[in-house]
This record gives C-alpha cells, sequence and structure tokens, in this order.
C-alpha cells in the first residue's frame, strides 16, 4: 500500500519535473545524426548528410515537402515558355540571413558557381550544365534556355541551394566549414560549426516561410549506433535518426520514447551479370563440380525470374530487416507518381522456381557467388546469406561474400561480380534510377553510370530518350512507367525491398518523417499536448 | 648527447618516408577514393571531373611525387572530404585526443600503482587476490563493450554522467580543452577511464610484479636492518626502482593511446583524431590518413625519445651513447 503510494508520488513528481523541464527546453533542441556532416558548403558534396544540413540554412528554387514533392521555393511558379525555355517566377521579399534582398541575380550566380567549386569529389554542376545562357528579365524573373527541351528542368531544382551574389562572390569551401559564409535563406542560421562533431542553430525570425518551431537546435553527430540510442535514452540529445533495427523493439516498448517511421525511396536490389553473353563465362558461377559452365546462364530471363521467386522477402523484411522495410518489386513505393501499377513483389514460389531453371536448362541448378558490402546499407550482410540459402534450396548453390564497402565498390563499379548487393535512393521521378541504373552505359549521354550489372534494352532505353525531352507532363510520365514496367517484367535487377526510415525521439517532440531520409532540423518540432 | 639526438632525428624523417610510400601504396591498392566519395547519380562526365579534381587522374608514382614536392615545402594536401589542409584537420582535433589520452593515463598512474603496491606487499591477502583477478577482466574485456556498460550504467540508468559528446570546453592556448571545465570534466571522465581500464590493469601488474622482485633485495633488507621506517624503505628504495619498466611501458602506451584510440572515440562520440582517422579510412581519403600515420610516427618516436632520456635520469648506470638504437 505504502509502496504503491510512493510510486504515485514519484510519478507525480517526476511528470510534475517532466512538464516543468519540458517548459525549459521548450525553446531549444539537440538532436544527433548518425552520418557526419562534412562541409557547410551547398555546392561541394553531393551528400545526403551535407545536403539535410544545407536544407535548413538554405533555400532551393523549388523545394520539396515529406513526400518528395516538389513545392514553391524561392520560385513561385515556373513553367517553359518555349519547348527550350524555363521561366521562374521568384518570391519577392526574401532576404539572406545577414540582410541581403535575394534576387534572381543570386540565382544566376549560383548556377554558375555549380561547375567551379574547387576540389570537389562530387559536384552540383550536372544541374547546370543543361542550362546554355540565362536571362534576367526582372529582378523576380529568371529564364534557363536550354539546348534541347529539359522537362526535368524542375527537379534539377530542387538539387541547387541558392547562394548570395554579394556575400559569396568570393567564398571558399573553408569560409562555409567556418561558418562565415554559411548564409542562406532558410529556416535556420549557423551559430557554430564544429566538424565532425556539432552544428550549432539559431531560428532565422525573418524566414519568409512558417517560423521554425525552436529558438536554438545544436545538431550532433554521433555514429555508433549503440551510443546514438543510449543517448537518447540517457536524455542527452532528444532526437536521432536511423534507429538501428535491432533497437527497434526495446525503444517501442519505451514509454519516454516516440518513434516516426515512413517507407522510403532506397531500393536495396540485386544486380546481375549482363556483360557476359550467353557463351561466355559469368566470372563468379561455376556447373556443380566447380568447372566453368562455357555459357552465363543470367542472360535468360527464366533464369533471372527463377532467382527472383526463389527469394521470401517478406521473410527477410519481418526477420533480417525487423520490419523496417517493404518487400518491393521495383523501384518505387506506392503512392509515389512514377510507381508501376500491375508490378507486384515477385511472389516466394520455389516449386515455380526449380521449374524455371529446369525449363531454362538447368535441371540441376548451377553454383554462384553473391557479393555485397557489410559496413553500407541496413543488415547488408545478413541479407545477401539469406538470400544465399534461399537460392541453395531451390539448387542454386550459393556462396557469399560481404566485403567492405571501400573495396566493394570498385569492383562492382568495374562489373566484376556476377551477382551483387546494393541500393539506389531515388529521387521520386523514375527517370532517376532508369537513367541511372537500368539504361545502357553511354558516356556521351552520362547515363548508366550506376549501371553495374551492364544491363541494356534498347526499349528501355527508347523510351527514356523520349521522356527526357517530353515537356507534356502527363505523357512524360507514362513514358517512364512504361520503361520501368519493360525493365521490370525483364527482371533487369532482383529488386528485394524498399528501407523504412526511422527517427526516435523523446515524447516530448514530433517529427515529420521524410522519405528522402534527410534528417533537418526544421521537421522537428514540440509535440501537440 | 647530440650525436645521439642526430641519429634518433634522422632515424626519424627515413621511417615517416617509408610510411607515407606504404599508404599511398595501400590506398591505391584498397580502392579508388573518387567511387566512393562521388554521388551514386553522378553521370561518367562529372565522375572524370572529380578524379581529375583530386590529382588521381596521374600516374601513381607521379601522385606521390607531387605528394613529396609539397609536403617538403610543409603542405601534406587536403582532404578530399572537408576541402580543407589535411594536418590543420588532424590539429584542430588533437587537443580532444590528447587529453583523452593523459586522462587515460593519469587514471591508470593513479589507480594502478596503489594498487599495484598493494597486492605486491600482501599478496596472500584477499583484496591482493581480487585485485589481480580485477586486472585480468581489465586486460580481457572488448573496449567498446566496457564504453558501451560505462553508458548503460552511468548516463542511462544511474544518470550521473553525460553519455557522449565533449561538453564545455575552454580555451588555453588558443585552443579548445574539456578538462578547464566542470561540464567538460564529466564528459571527460567515461571515455578516459574506458580507455584506461587495459593501462591500469598493465601498471598494476608491473607493479605487484616490480615490488615482489625488489622486496626479496639485499638492499632492502639492509635498509630495513639499518632500521629505516617501512614507509621510507617502501616509497624511496623500493619504488624508485620499481618506475623504471613502469615508465617505460606507461611512456610507450601513451603513444599507442594516442593513435589509436579509435574504439573509445567512436563510442563516446569524442571528436578526436582517432575518429577523423576512422572516417578517412571509410571513405579512402589519403591526404588525411597519410598525414595522420606521419604524424602519429613523430609522436611514437618522441615519446621514445623521453622515455629513453626520463630512464636515464631514474637510472643513472644507463649511459644514452652507449645504447645504439
Amino acid at each position: 500500500m505504502t509502496g504503491k503510494l510512493r510510486k504515485l508520488a514519484s510519478a507525480a513528481t517526476t511528470a510534475f519535473i517532466g512538464l516543468s523541464a519540458q517548459g525549459a527546453v521548450a525553446q531549444s533542441v539537440t538532436m544527433a545524426v548518425a552520418a557526419p556532416v562534412t562541409s557547410l558548403d551547398p555546392h561541394y558534396h553531393q551528400l545526403s548528410p551535407n545536403n539535410a544540413v544545407a536544407d535548413t540554412i538554405f533555400d532551393k528554387l523549388v523545394n520539396t515537402d515529406a513526400t518528395s514533392t516538389s513545392i514553391p521555393g524561392l520560385a513561385l511558379s515556373w513553367r517553359a515558355v518555349e519547348p527550350n525555355v524555363w521561366e521562374f517566377k521568384l518570391r519577392p521579399n526574401v532576404r539572406f540571413h545577414n540582410g541581403n534582398p535575394f534576387t534572381a541575380e543570386d540565382v544566376a550566380f549560383t548556377l554558375q558557381r555549380l561547375p567551379n567549386v574547387p576540389n570537389s569529389p562530387s559536384s552540383f554542376a550536372a544541374y547546370s550544365r543543361p542550362i546554355q545562357s540565362m536571362e534576367i528579365g526582372d529582378p523576380l524573373t529568371i529564364r534557363f534556355r536550354t539546348a534541347a527541351p529539359h522537362p526535368l528542368m524542375p527537379l534539377d531544382m530542387t538539387n541547387v541551394r541558392i547562394l548570395d551574389r554579394e556575400t559569396h562572390q568570393n567564398a571558399t569551401t573553408e569560409d562555409f566549414n567556418a561558418g562565415r559564409a554559411a548564409i542562406g535563406t532558410g529556416p535556420y542560421r549557423v551559430v557554430s560549426h564544429r566538424s565532425g562533431d556539432r552544428i550549432e542553430f539559431e531560428r532565422n525570425d525573418n524566414y519568409w516561410g512558417d517560423r521554425a518551431p525552436f529558438q536554438r537546435v545544436i545538431y550532433r553527430m554521433i555514429t555508433n549506433d549503440a551510443a546514438r540510442t543510449a543517448a537518447l535514452l540517457a536524455g542527452d540529445v532528444e532526437f536521432i535518426d536511423q534507429v538501428p533495427t535491432s533497437d527497434l523493439a526495446k525503444l517501442r516498448q519505451d514509454n519516454r520514447i516516440a518513434l516516426s517511421e515512413v517507407v522510403g525511396l532506397r531500393l536495396i536490389f540485386l544486380g546481375l551479370d549482363h556483360l557476359r553473353q550467353a557463351n561466355e563465362n559469368s566470372p563468379f558461377i561455376t556447373d556443380n563440380d566447380g568447372r566453368p559452365l562455357g555459357r552465363n546462364p543470367l542472360q535468360d530471363v527464366r533464369v533471372r525470374r527463377a532467382l527472383s521467386i526463389a527469394i521470401d522477402r517478406k521473410a527477410i523484411v519481418d526477420r533480417v530487416m525487423e520490419g523496417a522495410a517493404i518487400p518491393a518489386g521495383q523501384f518505387l513505393p506506392e503512392g509515389v507518381y512514377t510507381h508501376v501499377s500491375g508490378v507486384t513483389t515477385p511472389a516466394f514460389d520455389p516449386d515455380a522456381a526449380r521449374r524455371l531453371l529446369a525449363e531454362a536448362g538447368y535441371p540441376q541448378g548451377f553454383r554462384i557467388q553473391l557479393n555485397g558490402p557489410n559496413d553500407r546499407y541496413v543488415n547488408d550482410a545478413r541479407i545477401i546469406q539469406a538470400v544465399g540459402q534461399m537460392w541453395t534450396r531451390i539448387g542454386v548453390r550459393t556462396t557469399v561474400e560481404a566485403q567492405p564497402w571501400t573495396t566493394f565498390v570498385g569492383r562492382a563499379g568495374r562489373a566484376d561480380f556476377s551477382a551483387h548487393l546494393i541500393g539506389w535512393g531515388s529521387n521520386p521521378d523514375g527517370s532517376h534510377p532508369l537513367r541511372n541504373v537500368l539504361a545502357t552505359q553511354t558516356r556521351e549521354r552520362g547515363w548508366g553510370s550506376s549501371n553495374r550489372g551492364r544491363y541494356s534494352n534498347l526499349r528501355v532505353d527508347g523510351l527514356l530518350d523520349q521522356s527526357l525531352v517530353e515537356l507534356d507532363e502527363p505523357k512524360r510520365v507514362q513514358l517512364v512507367i512504361e520503361a520501368q514496367r519493360i525493365a521490370a517484367e525483364d527482371v533487369a535487377v532482383i529488386p528485394l525491398h524498399i528501407q523504412t526510415n526511422i527517427w526516435g525521439m523523446r515524447r516530448h517532440l514530433a517529427h515529420d518523417a521524410r522519405n528522402d531520409e534527410l534528417t533537418r532540423a526544421q521537421d522537428v518540432r514540440p509535440a501537440a499536448r | 648527447m647530440t650525436v645521439y639526438l642526430v641519429r634518433r632525428v634522422l632515424q626519424a624523417l627515413l621511417v615517416v618516408l617509408a610510411m607515407s610510400l606504404i599508404v599511398f601504396i595501400g590506398v591505391y591498392a584498397i580502392g579508388d577514393p573518387v567511387e566512393i566519395l562521388i554521388s551514386p547519380d553522378a553521370d561518367q562526365i562529372e565522375r572524370e571531373r572529380a578524379v581529375q579534381a583530386l590529382g588521381l587522374d596521374l600516374p601513381l608514382w607521379q601522385q606521390y611525387a607531387v605528394f613529396l614536392t609539397k609536403a617538403l615545402q610543409g603542405d601534406l594536401g587536403r582532404s578530399f572530404v572537408y576541402n580543407e589542409p589535411a594536418l590543420k584537420l588532424i590539429l584542430q582535433r588533437m587537443p580532444a585526443t590528447m587529453e583523452l589520452a593523459f586522462g587515460a593515463t593519469i587514471f591508470a598512474l593513479i589507480i594502478g600503482l596503489p594498487l599495484g603496491l598493494y597486492a605486491g606487499l600482501r599478496p596472500d591477502s584477499r583484496f591482493s587476490r581480487i585485485i589481480m583477478a580485477g586486472s585480468i577482466l581489465g586486460f580481457s574485456l572488448p573496449t567498446f563493450w566496457v564504453g558501451l556498460m560505462l553508458i548503460m550504467v552511468f548516463a542511462v540508468y544511474l544518470g550521473w554522467l553525460p553519455s557522449t559528446g565533449r561538453g564545455e570546453t575552454g580555451t588555453l592556448l588558443g585552443l579548445r580543452w574539456s578538462f578547464l571545465t566542470w561540464d567538460g570534466l564529466r564528459h571527460l571522465a567515461m571515455p578516459a577511464l574506458n580507455l584506461s581500464l587495459f593501462k591500469i590493469s598493465l601498471v598494476i601488474r608491473l607493479t605487484r610484479a616490480g615490488v615482489r622482485e625488489t622486496m626479496l633485495m639485499d638492499y632492502v633488507k639492509f635498509a630495513r636492518a639499518k632500521g629505516l621506517s617501512p614507509a621510507r624503505v617502501i616509497f624511496v628504495h623500493v619504488f624508485k626502482n620499481i618506475l623504471i619498466p613502469v615508465v617505460t611501458v606507461v611512456g610507450l602506451e601513451l603513444g599507442s593511446t594516442i593513435a589509436f584510440s579509435v574504439v573509445t572515440e567512436s563510442v563516446f562520440a569524442w571528436p578526436g583524431m582517432g575518429k577523423l582517422i576512422i572516417d578517412s579510412i571509410n571513405v579512402l581519403d589519403r591526404p588525411v590518413i597519410v598525414a595522420y600515420l606521419m604524424m602519429i610516427v613523430l609522436i611514437f618516436i618522441a615519446i621514445n625519445l623521453i622515455v629513453d632520456l626520463t630512464y636515464s635520469l631514474l637510472d643513472p648506470r644507463v649511459r644514452l651513447e652507449s645504447k645504439g638504437t
């Protein structure tokens, strides 16, 4: 009885302290992210953690909401006034953190800077490359002239953070990193930056959009998964991203913690060797006695389909991913406008898989090695182990080799493997995976740079080609969907699952989960009570 | 003495040169930094531009020649990832690692020496057995596990100490230090303890062995026979003699603590050099890897030198000139 009373009393005290503490901290929030931010220069390194922070400090002509849908940012509207000319009407009365007004001059300056950031390991130059010339009509109108119709212009602009011509004329990456030049139009401004450790933000009270919820944000980097979760549990940080799947069950039961989740845009899939022709040997495929096969079975669509339906995707999602993914049969999840309706997740059917193998001339199966990274994607090494066992069950005896990303990615890029696991984080337009992963590798067009299996299908290429100059949006979307459908029916790659993005926070916070995985300070706010 | 120093410095330079060559070839063998750094949707033109921008389009020997020429002018190259001079990045993070390493060493001495002394003087008492058993744990438990356990107990359950990070810092000599503020000290305590567990055990064992050996020496017996107080026998005659191996080992350990506190730094999100180097290795940021390892070699050599000098102070029989290496 007394025990009960005491518990009640202590619960009441805790609640009281909790309430007053919340009142005190409502003005600031401490977040911890997993991936280190390497630079505050928004055009230096095209890298998700950098982009997330850049979105907090800067704005783009076209912003994206939590579902990656384009919404007006620093541009109020945009349209193709001629087939080769895009016009952007800019938002009036916008000021940079230092008070400078935002005008069309700043847009022109920004696009000129993109290809001229010294030493950039991955620049944003590709987004300004289609633009041949820029015309400034009035301070709030800018036109981009391109060599050919370029329907993806607004989408390109969702990647370009706008700088101030006056402030950033001679700003170097070091100036940005030191915080001196990290001046944008975004909802928070930078107070201080300690590389690899933390960034401190302060609310931009003159922001043109919704006022940021906190006066102060401390944005820390804690790379170790267990330590990040522990920091959240200890209350040292109030918000974390990339919640490790192994901690999910525990956190779901903890009533001090809330989770925010959304199906992402990152597909985990298996790339297959399309480079070696039907009468050539694939490097890691042999017959059951370990001798060269004399042909590449992966050139037969029946074999590819057999390997696909031999995989129990639901089991992988439930057991390996602890539910933090959805089984997938294509690059984009349902609800995204370029999702291909009618292409379903391949159903698990080992018997049909064996029949297909026999039809293709492999009744006894063959041997294959499945390669993959062990430090890149969530549970990557365990996924290929699971797939290896499932393939072995239909007679394709599989050995599995996981290695660090640093050594894996170069070999995958040279098409050294017969089968490999890899991921692709899309933007919501299907042209993105088509162009980079599925299109025939062609240097001049910049196609297929991540086509590590060297898949090549003229029908896919043709539809993609048409879509890239089709200004009629519904028609373009149809072309993109059709090209994806053909690739999916041809089993160009074997999709496994699309990851769920999960953030964890103390109960007094709420968060708008983004499907593009970005952890942005402005998406965290006090929970409604 | 001068000849000795000059020889040591020349040796140091040779080792640094060899080191840089090995790292160059090593990173080249692992993979292509551009493949790792570049955005997945970069097209071929962009990839070629990046390769060129980072100077990776030259043959390896030319890349090395460029590096050497610049290194002679004091420029160890710019980080591929941060676009800042590699040396600056490392020096920025050095204070954090230094105070962690020194914190750990101080823990090792103030905990290890008394316990080792006790265990050596009363080898059969129960407490001594507990100390020795504990030191085995200190040797064998993996650092990352102990670190996480410390966080779970002291930060999550008890809430006494902050779980991660560096806390408030004070400024001394233009650098930020955690040990100057109370909050910083609270942040420093756990990682320093975690890093020192191995060293505490080492010091305990060395001290105990030294005490047991020395206590049987003739000069100790003589000192006792002379009627000196036990305290004077232990703290002057015994202690001074057992310090020689302890100084050597602690000194060498300090070097490896500075260089390889990687695990502790990442578990406690301690923004030091260890975390920088592991991040750099993961993305093959060669300039940082090379500069870091070159500096570590220098630190090791400097510490060895200091150990040798201390040695000669503690033991007048040791003559530096007579030591070949």
